[in-house]
Formats: structure tokens, C-alpha cells, sequence
């Protein structure tokens, strides 16, 4: 049995098959493995992304094959006054949503650095908000919103704090903090776990050592934690802005972009435009003008990584 | 990107820290107070929803006679009329046949592409890694439209498939991204060894590799379970039949109706929606922890 399948051996290698050859390569193996991944991400990522341009220089509408316009999509979006709206709404959302969830984030962060009972239970249940379906969440804040059951105008009612429910999805400034504390309520695990993750690679003797010199807490956080997390910071940061910036789900629950437009959202904005009101090319336009922020958030993203391999004393 | 193998560890000195000098009034002040007001924002939705769910029709809005807070006799019936007189059960197993599906096709081509990126290192590996990157932070907003469109032209719209074939956009850079953060901790020499003993790459990767990669393949695995489960907009946009709709898209757009919203319904169809993601995170969740954060870190 043995001296048969050495005495095939050499054979067999002497004809290396096209596959076999290419598996032997570095560069075959490479693209071959590749494959699948690259395949799939050009055909529904890429081709997508530069048929969304492209849809946005056309008249393209649903059921109808559209013409090349130039500029025309633009044009009229800067005239635009909604357009204009859903651009100041989106910065105010992002801005004011990412504050909020970056400091309430980092306490939150802070305290669950602490030593204490019960901590990965409290790590575990914080998580909650940022895995259930956002939609579904946004359900329950729509009902929680509601403009004459809402519990929280009842539980300030009983408290003798305002006199009649408050209309909180139904006034233009309440509408806008309403959706911002819901994004916030969702965003803060999310910024408090990921930040915890980077607070626990801090050595807790830098904190002894400084207090032996003297530094009050403040100074302690100030020039210890805050320094040392600053990468992380910026990472978690971008991801954050860059997810409150491109989102839909929470506005399109909890007011469809009302009242009188006063929460439209870019992203809302484009999908009204595109698929109930059938102008694809308009919506792709919308979705396209939200490529510069994106692009400006990922070099902020990039850099906030440059910056951390140089402290940590990394090549390049 | 950084490169580092040595991945900065949860530091395990024995030093305590400044906290033997909190008294304890200071530190339920400063600590244990916050934290309450912090879970118990963060969880309240979560009781409304279900409270509410079980609340018979008459206690929904009768705050003066009935404690919202509490529910005095729990009914079923808001749960029976979802299962029985609704698509709900349809909308149910969608979702998990969409979930599912587009996990182990996401996954299957990410193991490929990590392991090509991290450990075959073919020519320009280190820009292809990059890319994934960068493939990531597109987001679905944006692609929704030219995606539409495609969709339609290839003739699945409204149809699983279309869903099945479009997360894998979001998942697969996901998912591989996270996987080559773990392929890149298992010591090169294994697979030096593994060449030496005459196994081929293919043995490598399934032998040597994979076994050793588990843990990453559960984070990525369930991660993007939970991705495709709440995603949206894809499916708000790619279906309209209401047998066809996905948990979150059938909930909002069949369960709403008119300006009588049907708290009851709307609130267990959430509840009822959230569970399997909220159960799967019960069992996994260090793995979701280290994905998640292995994601923004690396």
C-alpha cells in the first residue's frame, strides 16, 4: 500500500493544476479568498455608491428611467428653504445629541470604573437601550411622547409642576428635544461601554502615584484619565457622530419629520423625497449632499487614530 | 490603521486605587445615586413597554383610577391578537430567516477576507484593509436609494432575498474588520508549524485557525445577527407586501392605523420583537461587549 502512493507522488506534482498553482501563490491565495467579500461589497456597495451620484445629476423617478440634468437636482435644493431646515436640523441633532451622549457617556463610564457589587450586572443591563431594535424603542418613547397619555406629563401633572399635558411630539422645540433625548437614551451605552473598555487599561498606580503628589480628583481626571483616553475618545466619538448623523429610524418613528418639518433630518428628507414622493433623483441628490460631513467625520476618525499609535509609541 | 499585536490589556494590578479613602455617604452620593437615575432612565422604556403590554384596554389611559405604574389584572389579550389576528408570526420568522441567512453569508465571506487581509498578505493586503474600513462607515441612509433601484432592476424586489442580499453591505465590512483583530492575536508560529507538518492553507485556515478564532466567530457572528435583526431601512424600502415585512417594518407600518393607536398591541409586538435579540444578549454578553468595543479599539 505505502510504496504505491510514493511511487504516485511525483506525478501528481509534476503537473501542478491552474488552482493548484494559484493556491500556491500569495497573491492567488489572496484573491481568491478575497472573492466572495469583494464580489459582494463592490456589487451592493460600491456600484451603489456611484449610482447614487449619478442618480442625483438625474430626473430619475419611480417607474420611470430618468435623463442626465446636470446640475438641476442641486440647483433646486438650494433654493430649497426644507432642504435648508433639514440641514440645520441635522447639525443641531448631531451636535447637541452627541454632547449630551459624550458627557453623560463618560460619567457613566466613570462610575461603572469603580469598583462596586454587582458591576458586570450593571455593565450587562446598561447595554440594553443599543441592542433592541431601535425602531421598537421608538416605539415605546412614541407612547411614552404621547400627547395626552404621556406618563411623564402625568407623573409632573401629580407633582403640580405644569398644569396640562405637555405636547411633546407636536410643538416644533419640543419635537426637536424630544427625538434628541430618545437618540441620546440609545446612544449612551454605546459611548459609556466603549469608553469603560479604554478606562480599564488605565493604571489605577498613576492615579496613586498623582495623589501622593498632591492632585486633587479633578486634577487627577483632568491630567490622567482624560489624556489617556483621548484616542478612545475620538474613535467612539466619530462612530457616534457619524451614526447620529446619518439617522432615520428614530425620526421616521417618532414624527415622520413634523411638525411642519421642524425635525426632518437629512436622511428622513431624502427617503420622503425618494420613495413616497417618487423623485429618486432629488433623494439620491439629499443623500449625496450628506457626503462631504461623512468624509469629514472619517479623517477626524482617522487622525484620532494616527494620534494614538504615536503615544503609544508606534511605528509610522 | 494601527498594527500593533500587543492590544492594550485590561490592566490587573492589585492596586486598589484612591477608593479606600471614599467614605461610604460619599460614595452612594457620588457613585451609587447616579447610577440609579442612570439605570433607571435607561431601563424605564423597557417597563413602560411592558407594562403596558399586559395592560387590559381600560387601564391603558385611566390614569386616575388605576396606578399607571402597575397593572392590575394582566391580560394575555393584546399578545393573542398579535399571534392570531395579525401577520405578526409571519413578520417574526422573516426576520429570523433574513437574520439568519445574511449572518452566515456575511460571515462565511468575512473569514475569507480577514484571513486573506491579515495572514496570506497578498500584495496591497494592507489598502484592501483599509477599504473594509472605510466600507463600514458608509451608511445604509445613503445607499438606500441607488440600492432601490438595483433591486427593483434585478427583479427581487419585495422579496426576502432582496434583504438576505443587501445587509451583508453593512455586515460583511463589520465582520471582517472585527475578525482580523482576532486572527491577527493567534501567534504566527502555529501556522509556521502547521506549514512545516505539510498542511496546506486550506488545512491551516479550518485546523489551526478557525478553532482558535471561536471566539471571535460568536462576537462577529451575533453581532450581526443583531444588526440584520434591527435593521430598517432596507426593509422599509425593498418590501411592500405585508407578508414579506420584517419585525420593526411590519410593527409600524401594519400595527399603526388611523389616529386610535392600539397601545396595547403596538407595546407587546415591541416587546414580543425585542426578546430574541434581548435573549441572545443575556447568553453572549461579554461577546457582545468585546465586539462592540473591539470594533471602535483596533
Amino acid at each position: 500500500m505505502s510504496s504505491h502512493s510514493i511511487a504516485d507522488q511525483p506525478s501528481v506534482q509534476n503537473r501542478p493544476s491552474v488552482l493548484e498553482r494559484i493556491v500556491q501563490s500569495r497573491n492567488g491565495l489572496g484573491f481568491l479568498f478575497m472573492l466572495p467579500a469583494a464580489a459582494f461589497l463592490l456589487c451592493f456597495l460600491t456600484y451603489p455608491l456611484g449610482l447614487g451620484v449619478w442618480l442625483g445629476f438625474t430626473d430619475t423617478s419611480i417607474g420611470r428611467p430618468g435623463i442626465f440634468i446636470g446640475l438641476e437636482n442641486y440647483i433646486w435644493l438650494w433654493n430649497d428653504s426644507v432642504f435648508w431646515l433639514s440641514v440645520f436640523n441635522t447639525m443641531l441633532y448631531t451636535v447637541v445629541a452627541s454632547v449630551l451622549k459624550f458627557g453623560l457617556g463618560l460619567w457613566l463610564a466613570l462610575i461603572l470604573n469603580e469598583h462596586m457589587p454587582f458591576k458586570n450586572f450593571f455593565r450587562a443591563i446598561i447595554l440594553l437601550p443599543w441592542v433592541v431594535p431601535t425602531v421598537l424603542s421608538a416605539l415605546a418613547f412614541w407612547w411614552i411622547f404621547d400627547s395626552q397619555f404621556s406618563i411623564l406629563s402625568w407623573v409632573l401633572m401629580e407633582l403640580g409642576l405644569i398644569s396640562g399635558p405637555i405636547n411633546f411630539l407636536g410643538e416644533p422645540n419640543n419635537a426637536r428635544a424630544s427625538v434628541i433625548a430618545a437618540n441620546v437614551w440609545r446612544g449612551i451605552p454605546f459611548v459609556a461601554i466603549s469608553l469603560l473598555a479604554g478606562l480599564q487599561t488605565i493604571p489605577q498606580s498613576l492615579h496613586e502615584a498623582a495623589a501622593l503628589d498632591g492632585a486633587t480628583p479633578w486634577q487627577r481626571f483632568r491630567r490622567i484619565t482624560l489624556p489617556l483616553l483621548t484616542p478612545i475618545i475620538a474613535v467612539v466619538m466619530t462612530f457616534s457622530v457619524l451614526f447620529t448623523f446619518t439617522d432615520f429610524q428614530l425620526i421616521y418613528v417618532l414624527t415622520r419629520g413634523g411638525p411642519v418639518n421642524a425635525t426632518h433630518l437629512m436622511a428622513t428628507l431624502s427617503f420622503q423625497r425618494a420613495i413616497p414622493g417618487g423623485q429618486l433623483g432629488e433623494g439620491a441628490a439629499i443623500a449625496v449632499a450628506m457626503i462631504p460631513f461623512l468624509l469629514a467625520a472619517i479623517l477626524f476618525s482617522f487622525f484620532g487614530l494616527q494620534r494614538r499609535k504615536w503615544q503609544q509609541g508606534g511605528r509610522d | 490603521m494601527s498594527r500593533n499585536t500587543a492590544a492594550p490589556e485590561t490592566v490587573q494590578d492589585d492596586i486598589v486605587g484612591m477608593e479606600q479613602y471614599n467614605t461610604l455617604p460619599r460614595r452612594l452620593v457620588v457613585l451609587y445615586l447616579p447610577l440609579a437615575v442612570f439605570v433607571f432612565v435607561l431601563l424605564f422604556p423597557f417597563y413602560w413597554m411592558a407594562i403596558t403590554a399586559i395592560k387590559p384596554n381600560h387601564q391603558l389611559t385611566n390614569y386616575e383610577t388605576y396606578s399607571p405604574f402597575w397593572v392590575v389584572e394582566p391580560t394575555l389579550q393584546h399578545v393573542r391578537y398579535l399571534l392570531f389576528e395579525t401577520s405578526y408570526p409571519g413578520w417574526l420568522w422573516n426576520t429570523m430567516i433574513v437574520a439568519v441567512f445574511s449572518t452566515i453569508l456575511s460571515l462565511a465571506a468575512a473569514v475569507f477576507a480577514a484571513y486573506a487581509i491579515e495572514r496570506v498578505r497578498f500584495t496591497g493586503a494592507r489598502v484592501t484593509g483599509l477599504l473594509i474600513f472605510l466600507a463600514y462607515l458608509v451608511p445604509p441612509s445613503i445607499l438606500f436609494i441607488p440600492l432601490a433601484f438595483i433591486v427593483f432592476q434585478v427583479g427581487i424586489y419585495d422579496s426576502r432575498l432582496a434583504l438576505i442580499l443587501t445587509y451583508p453591505t453593512f455586515l460583511i465590512p463589520f465582520c471582517t474588520w472585527l475578525l482580523m483583530g482576532y486572527f491577527r492575536s493567534i501567534p504566527f508560529e502555529l501556522e509556521e508549524s502547521a506549514l512545516v507538518d505539510g498542511a496546506s492553507r486550506w488545512q491551516i485556515l479550518t485546523k489551526v485557525v478557525l478553532p482558535l478564532a471561536v471566539p471571535g466567530l460568536i462576537s462577529a457572528g451575533i453581532f450581526a445577527f443583531t444588526l440584520s435583526w434591527n435593521e430598517f431601512i432596507y426593509a422599509l424600502t425593498f418590501i411592500s407586501s405585508s407578508e414579506n415585512k420584517t419585525v420593526p417594518v411590519g410593527v409600524l407600518t401594519e400595527l399603526v392605523r388611523g389616529d386610535v393607536y392600539e397601545w396595547g398591541g403596538l407595546m407587546s409586538g415591541a416587546l414580543i420583537g425585542s426578546l430574541p435579540v434581548v435573549i441572545l444578549y443575556s447568553f453572549f454578553v461579554d461577546y457582545y461587549v468585546s465586539s462592540m468595543t473591539g470594533a471602535v479599539k483596533e
